[in-house]
């Protein structure tokens, strides 16, 4: 589904990736865990261009991001992100959040769109929160319509930027219900986090990045409980 | 006093139709001068970049004065380009003004978290689709104080047309000064009729940004 191959990336003259490659099958979900400023939210924000790729390839569901002939418009509706600040949109409603991509990306009638974004609101709990405006709601109801807003466009693969990161410890359980629903459905996700709880009963695998390098990925269970890697071992005896 | 300030008022009553019409035409124009312009000092693109920064300073560099002689008498004497008064006095405040709310807009376009755009971005929608249905709503709210600024000061710019002829509410009240030889009363209503627009324009202004809670 992703293919990583050598990927690069550098602001100025700093160097944050060093060289990723890696493959992310359909309906896996991945955990990317690491210290701060290892480049393990720009990984993920290479994986739709958000960040140019400075060098190497990533190859998102068959269509090379690097190609300059490749439409990324076209490639991001196929790949959802959950940022960890939200970023709804202040000025409208709830369901006008939802619908705004449906409507202008893929050109479906209001009527429709609706159609596609009440359901999403009821999977996350939201659907009485329709007609109101994201300024109301709290952290955890607000990236839950982000995720639905994500949702509305179908996409294929789904990206989280520490989803609960900004959120208050006690509102982090329905986000992450959420996104653990997401992947028992099947939904391809590279998942960002410092819920190493998460990561561990959801992930299918767990890269840990540092230095802006891959240093090892494997199986939760490996990760946390027989790490290899000196810095795998240094960074998890720090946090569990 | 009394029977001079009657007598003054029906010029002056012409005089200001003209400076509304001059400002809000101008402004308005203005506008959109200032829209493009204002994105365009944030385009990545080197040559809009450069072409809307050296309109923002030039302008801003020089006295609107000196603009409204450009444009009437300057261009008239090279170029045989004859504008009317009225139409060089808009022409000056369009250009004048676009160049300040250029940076108005630049301003408030910034101003907004840059999730915003990588929200729209992630979500597919183009960058142009991004600045007018994310960006731009959220921004233009942020712009109307500064913009109702800019009405009134470019309201007051107004006056300097006087200097080209132009019946606006300061030549109006000159005119009757030196026909009559009265000096205090046009100049003192003069003032009383600009303050008669701009008090009730800023108060309707703080109404507005209550209202939008900006």
């Amino acid at each position: 589904m992703i293919h990583v191959k050598d990927l690069h990336k550098s602001f100025g003259t700093t160097e944050v990736l060093k060289g990723l490659t890696t493959e992310i099958k359909e309906k896996e979900v991945v955990c990317v865990i690491g210290p701060s400023g290892s480049g393990k939210s720009t990984f993920l924000r290479c994986l739709n261009l958000l960040e140019d790729i400075t060098s190497g390839q990533v190859i998102m569901d068959g269509r090379d991001l690097t190609d300059p002939k490749t439409n990324i418009n076209d490639v991001r509706t196929d790949v959802g992100m959950v940022f960890q600040h939200f970023n709804l949109f202040p000025h409208k409603t709830v369901l006008e959040n939802i619908t705004l991509a449906p409507i202008k990306v893929k050109g479906l009638s209001n009527q429709e769109a609706k159609d596609v974004a009440i359901p999403l609101l009821d999977k996350v709990g939201l659907s009485d929160k329709a007609d109101v405006y994201p300024s109301s709601l709290s952290g955890g109801q607000k990236q839950r319509v982000a995720i639905a807003r994500a949702l509305a466009m179908n996409p294929k693969v789904m990206l989280f930027d520490e989803p609960t990161s900004a959120l208050d410890p006690e509102l982090v359980g329905e986000v992450l219900e959420v996104m653990k629903d997401l992947a028992k459905e099947g939904m391809t996700m590279v998942v960002v986090t410092h819920e190493m709880g998460f990561a561990r009963e959801v992930g299918d695998r767990v890269f840990f990045i540092d230095e802006g390098i891959f240093m090892e990925e494997d199986t939760p269970e490996n990760i946390f409980h027989n790490p290899q890697n000196p810095r795998t071992q240094e960074f998890l005896s720090k946090i569990l | 006093m009394i029977e001079n300030i009657k007598g003054v008022s029906p010029y002056l009553i012409e005089g200001i139709q003209l400076t509304l019409l001059i400002t809000i035409v101008g402004v308005l124009i203005g506008f959109v001068i200032g829209a493009f312009i204002g994105i365009g000092r944030l385009s990545k693109n080197k040559l809009i970049y450069s072409f809307s920064s050296i309109y923002v300073e030039t302008i801003r560099g020089t006295p609107i004065l000196v603009q409204i002689f450009f444009i009437y008498f300057g261009l008239s004497d090279l170029f045989g380009i004859n504008f009317d008064k009225i139409t060089a006095s808009i022409i000056a405040i369009a250009i004048n003004a676009g160049a300040y709310i250029a940076e108005i807009v630049r301003g408030g376009v910034q101003s907004i978290d840059k999730g915003q755009w990588e929200a729209g971005r992630s979500l597919g929608l183009t960058s142009s689709q991004t600045m007018r249905y994310i960006i731009w709503p959220q921004a233009f709210k942020r712009m109307i104080p500064p913009l109702g600024n800019q009405f009134i000061i470019s309201l007051k710019d107004t006056s300097l047309f006087s200097a080209i002829a132009v019946n606006e509410l300061l030549y109006q009240g000159k005119q009757f000064a030196t026909t009559t030889f009265v000096y205090f009363e046009p100049y003192f209503m003069v003032g009383v009729f600009y303050l008669i627009i701009t008090i009730p324009s800023m108060i309707v202004l703080r109404m507005v940004e209550r209202r939008l809670d900006v």
